[in-house]
């Protein structure tokens, strides 16, 4: 089942602006590498660190974590703390 | 196997416990060993040339009389540290902020540092080093630099989220939006309409221990680095990546911290200090002066920001919208865009857009402080949310509360909430007696709210049994909230021993795999969770070795109490096989007893926060007091709860004083004015009240615990808190921060005027 991906505003230019697209994916690991292929310009923004929130739960590093059928996905900056 | 983080609902025994702290005898009898307390036989002194000028081309060094000086084992410049960083441009900023290359970028820069026998030669050497400077027209204020004929600091910055890409370079580095809704059509719906422009000043951190080091870098190509930091895999990772040496060869070892609240998560001197040992062939001691602190380490970002709310009469935000325009020193960053995506996120708004624009100009490498960039956010929504409040004549509680984010609203950010904190936190600052005490004549109340992203990351921890049945327990992921208190609680809980019989230290970059630095909150969070798992294991193992010695499966063995227990009727001859008893027949069950976690902490969960302040305006000066001031937080769940109240008195006490005095001053030179605590700022504790804290505790289903981050959230409302007291005290708005005597007196006179 195809998952509406939000992007957040730095990786709507690698898909022509969209603000969302449709993935068909399971796992944020699969999700990172269809995007890559599909959209190269994203390839950077997710070499250096991209934020997952399923559902409202944000994961940063967990590639292994499944994206359930129907989840709200958003893409968004990998945020640094203090 | 994943740990199972579902959540322990059985009574804690260590868990909540007020234990005594591991590290307090040695921090308080001067025992600890901080950055500046290490030594190396045959020792050099590393100091450090810095740029007089703001911006400055840099036409030619010439280090030949310093080389000469005697005592001086080495002197470097750019030169010495040539560029690997392979086109990784975060990476090439991170290594031209440590020593300027072609430009000196602001007030502090490095562009150049000895090695010496002593500092008094070091200091001489300094002296005799010439640079040939172009100076060039600078920049230091956001604002200016936005502008279309600012000083350019760098050629190569294009704004990025412009489409199409600028073709004209400029100091304008990124843009970035968030929200949802119509904006536009929300504003036409509104009763009222406030907006108002907000500036904020430039503070620093105010560690109260300095950046130190000791490098010590060996001909045969290894090397050891004992230093103050927030994060020693990552110095270990970026110092070698910078030194061209691989990461396995250079051993980093953390020192106590004395302080960092994000400033000690980035590299400031210290490829400089093992560049100057490879070069003397001679270990290095680098120790930076309060002055080289403040000129060149990492203060947050100052901003400008404009703000628009519209309201109806019911209370209910028809649309909000705000500009957010940040600096981020001379290096490009995103703080801005981190201003942006909190600024909202309390709030439950139909029409909600945030526009941040990032700005370099010539100042110092912005760096992450305490929940970096959201508490600047919050000090202007917030004060704009409590003029909305009185416009339409409702309490700000309420006011807030009908319009607060909850379970399935969607954020200003973008997600649609799970289960969230800021509504509990509201009903608890309604319900609480500080909010309903009166109040003293010439006394303001005030409130606001804030919000941060916590997030976990990758942790290592070991648990080992002593022969003796005690426990020790390495943890990569530096302490410098508490988090070895929490770790040996956790152990023992998990154990089933006292708290007095685990021993946690913070291992050193070569006896554990990777760990992220501590920051966004994820010190105890993560760690805890990876000494459960660890600890889990080391259980298992128990139980085995308690068969072994039994000789019965390992299935009829359990374990309680710190005890292995055989299960059922058939061993009711068998006694307990405690920790002390497998411990000492280790070795012949199958060699020593541990447990060891390797994780990557998710699901930290985001955290709000609600502040009441009551503050005091001396209307001939414009000084203000604070005369009580309480926090109330979600901790999930507080593991020691004297540690989580310190951490919400401390986030509360630094907001105290980034809203009243802290302020960069920089002369039209270009120059940092007041490089020292005589002149910046910070408050003491003759400066605060006793600040009173209300833990909430509602489980993080993502802890085994429920353990929820606690370390930065509570520096974000503050600012927010703070200004509104002073305005309803003062009855004038402040919009510029830090609202110092001067300003606060010149608000009050303007009003009367």
């Amino acid at each position: 089942m195809a998952l509406d991906i939000h992007l957040w505003g730095a990786l709507r230019p690698h898909a022509d602006g969209a603000p969302s697209v449709s993935v068909h994916a399971t796992t944020i690991r699969e999700l990172f590498r269809i995007l890559s292929e599909r959209y190269p310009g994203m390839a950077p923004h997710i070499a250096r660190g991209v934020a997952v929130s399923i559902n409202g739960q944000i994961f940063r590093d967990q590639w292994d974590t499944t994206l359930p059928e129907g989840a709200e996905i958003y893409l968004l900056p990998r945020i640094p703390g203090g | 196997m994943p740990l199972d983080t579902s959540l322990v609902r059985k009574p804690f025994k260590v868990i909540g416990q007020r234990v005594t702290r591991p590290d307090g005898v040695d921090k308080v009898t001067g025992r600890a060993k901080y950055g500046a307390d290490a030594f190396a036989p045959g020792q050099l002194i590393g100091l450090v040339l810095r740029s007089p000028h703001a911006h400055a081309k840099i036409k030619k060094i010439d280090t030949s009389a310093a080389e000469k000086l005697p005592g001086v084992k080495a002197v470097i410049t750019a030169a010495d540290l040539p560029d690997l960083t392979g086109g990784d441009r975060s990476m090439r900023d991170v290594l031209e902020n440590c020593l300027a290359r072609k430009k000196a970028l602001y007030d502090g820069h490095a562009v150049a540092a000895v090695a010496a026998v002593d500092a008094h030669t070091a200091r001489a050497a300094l002296k005799l080093i010439k640079v040939d400077y172009q100076v060039l027209p600078h920049v230091t204020e956001v604002d200016d630099a936005l502008k279309p004929n600012a000083p350019l600091l760098h050629d190569d910055i294009f704004t990025d989220g412009i489409e199409p890409k600028p073709t004209k370079p400029s100091n304008w580095c990124k843009l970035a939006e968030y929200g949802h809704g119509d904006v536009e059509a929300g504003f036409k719906d509104a009763d009222f309409i406030i907006e108002r422009s907000y500036k904020t000043e430039q503070t620093h951190q105010g560690y109260i221990e300095p950046h130190a080091c000791l490098a010590n870098v060996s001909p045969d190509g290894t090397a050891e680095l004992w230093v103050t930091t927030q994060g020693p895999f990552v110095y270990r990772n970026q110092c070698a990546l910078l030194l061209g040496i691989d990461a396995n060869k250079l051993r980093v070892t953390a020192s106590e911290i004395g302080g960092g609240f994000g400033g000690k998560t980035h590299l400031w001197a210290e490829p400089l200090a093992m560049a100057l040992s490879r070069k003397a062939n001679r270990p290095v001691k680098l120790t930076m002066s309060r002055d080289e602190v403040f000129r060149a380490t990492g203060p947050t970002s100052s901003s400008c920001i404009d703000v628009k709310i519209g309201v109806k009469k019911d209370g209910t935000v028809s649309a909000a919208f705000a500009e957010l325009r940040y600096q981020n020193g001379a290096f490009p960053f995103s703080w801005a865009e981190f201003g942006a995506m909190t600024a909202w996120a309390c709030y439950d708004f139909k029409n909600v857009k945030s526009v941040s624009k990032d700005v370099v100009l010539n100042r110092p490498k912005c760096a992450a402080y305490r929940a970096p960039s959201a508490p600047i956010a919050a000090f202007a929504i917030e004060s704009t949310m409590d003029e909305c409040a009185k416009a339409i004549g409702m309490d700000p509680i309420d006011f807030r509360i009908k319009n607060a984010a909850k379970e399935g609203t969607k954020s200003s950010y973008g997600p649609v909430y799970g289960p969230i904190g800021i509504g509990p936190t509201l009903e608890a600052a309604k319900k609480h007696p500080h909010w309903n005490a009166p109040l003293a004549p010439g006394v303001g109340r005030g409130m606001a709210c804030g919000f941060w992203f916590n997030f976990g990351g990758q942790t290592c921890v070991d648990v080992n049994v002593t022969p003796d049945g005690n426990v020790t327990v390495a943890v990569g992921t530096v302490d410098v909230g508490g988090s070895r208190a929490s770790l040996a609680m956790a152990v023992a809980e998990e154990l089933g021993v006292k708290y007095e019989k685990v021993r946690v230290i913070v291992a050193d970059t070569s006896s554990l795999g990777h760990n992220d630095m501590t920051d966004g909150s994820r010190g105890t969070f993560s760690s805890s969770m990876a000494a459960v798992d660890a600890t889990r294991k080391a259980v298992t193992t128990l139980k085995e070795r308690a068969a072994k010695t039994w000789e019965i499966p390992v299935e009829d063995v359990e374990w309680a109490d710190g005890e292995a227990r055989a299960i059922g009727e058939k061993y009711g001859n068998l006694g307990a096989l405690s920790l002390k008893d497998l411990a000492k027949g280790a070795g012949n069950t199958g060699g020593p007893i541990a447990g060891h976690s390797e994780i990557v902490a998710d699901g930290a969960g985001v955290s709000f926060a609600t502040h009441i302040c009551d503050a005091e305006v001396d209307p001939e000066t414009g000084r203000t007091s604070i005369k009580r001031y309480t926090v109330i937080q979600d901790a999930g769940k507080a593991m020691h709860p004297s540690y989580v109240e310190g951490q919400y008195q401390g986030g509360a006490a630094q907001g105290i004083g980034w809203a009243l005095n802290e302020e960069y001053i920089y002369g039209k030179d270009g120059r940092l004015q007041n490089a020292g605590f005589l002149d910046y700022r910070i408050p003491v504790c003759s400066d605060l009240p006793m600040i009173d804290t209300q833990i909430l505790e509602i489980p993080n289903p993502n802890h085994p615990y429920g353990v929820r981050g606690v370390g930065e959230t509570s520096i974000v409302p503050p600012l927010g808190a703070i200004g509104n007291a002073i305005s309803n005290a003062a009855g004038v708005r402040m919009t510029h921060v830090p609202m110092s005597p001067p300003r606060v007196l010149k608000a009050i006179n303007s009003a009367k005027a």
